[in-house]
């Protein structure tokens, strides 16, 4: 057999997600762990990653203006009272 | 259906694969709104609208026809509420109606793109995750190796990376990023979904979904880099 090629930083970049998503196959996510445990520069990008994705778990979705949900209790409360279906 | 190969042959994990069932308060909340409550339908409307509005824009075009996108969805809800059985989880299933209503409109009006559609161009196999001369090239012994270190982001005063500019450049990327990468990217990241869930919603198959995921994400990062970058003001 021959000996597995190491990772580039570039094609690490490129496994991030689906390392994050639990998705490598053992082979593979060996070599991504063997490549960041002595690079720090690709360690620090996998960081930038988290910190990304921390920033846009802050991102919260806008409340609903009250006028959509006045329309939307309207809509409901005419359902309520429509002639039920057969 | 376009069949993507997969590239990564992981075997899925076991519980990982169906779609979220409906859990109890789901259902209780549910049969409250069946049963004529005002005060769960609107818990609903709360929990879900904002989101349904936000993936039937990047669908319809307008905030206005989204928002009547989003209207016929709740009604197609309402009259279909007898027949869920709880198989999915609401969300799920409520994401699913308005898609098919948002598809519906899309196929009527000019200029507007059924979602289903718009996979292909955004799933774009060529694009790299980081711009090709951060890394050396082949002429080097170290080819695609760094040439200039990412930096950390740690190591920037706490005030710098916590101003409310930073979260706006986190909002400005997403808000640019193709439609279908959007909404993967918002599902997931901002409003935590579990990928099962939004390749349910949205009809996606799971290695679509982790490749729009993936590009979503490291436009989005290369954005808060720049942003972050020293010499930038």
């Amino acid at each position: 057999m021959t000996p597995v090629e190491p990772l580039t930083c570039q094609q690490l970049v490129e496994l991030v997600t689906n390392y994050l998503e639990d998705h490598l196959p053992p082979a593979e996510r060996a070599r991504f762990d063997s490549h960041i445990s002595d690079c720090d520069a690709c360690l620090t990008y996998l960081q930038q990653m988290r910190t990304t994705l921390d920033f846009l778990g802050r991102l919260s979705t806008q409340d609903i203006d009250s006028d959509a949900e006045r329309t939307l209790l309207r809509v409901f409360r005419a359902w309520k009272t429509r002639p039920q279906a057969t | 259906m376009t069949v993507q190969p997969e590239i990564a042959t992981a075997p899925v994990q076991p519980g990982l694969a169906a779609p979220t069932r409906a859990d109890p308060g789901e259902l209780r909340l549910l049969a409250s709104v069946r049963a004529g409550d005002e005060a769960a339908f609107a818990t609903l409307v709360r929990r879900y609208n904002p989101t349904m509005v936000r993936l039937a824009q990047l669908t319809v075009g307008t905030r206005a026809v989204a928002e009547e996108v989003v209207q016929e969805a709740w009604i197609g809800v309402l009259n279909g509420i007898g027949r869920f059985e709880g198989r999915s989880s609401l969300k799920t299933w409520i994401f699913r109606i308005l898609l098919n209503k948002a598809n519906t409109r899309a196929a009527r009006e000019a200029g507007s793109v059924p979602f289903s559609a718009m996979h292909a161009g955004d799933l774009d196999g060529g694009e790299p995750s980081v711009d090709p001369d951060r890394f050396l090239g082949p002429e080097s012994e170290c080819a695609g190796h760094w040439a200039s270190t990412p930096q950390r982001f740690e190591d920037l005063p706490e005030e710098r990376l916590l101003a409310g500019e930073t979260l706006g450049c986190i909002a400005g990327a997403l808000a640019t990023l193709p439609r279908t990468q959007r909404a993967v990217v918002t599902m997931r990241d901002v409003e935590g979904w579990s990928s099962e869930d939004v390749c349910e919603a949205l009809d996606l198959s799971a290695s679509n979904q982790r490749v729009l995921l993936h590009r979503g994400r490291s436009k989005v990062r290369a954005a808060l880099e720049a942003h972050l970058r020293p010499e930038a003001r």
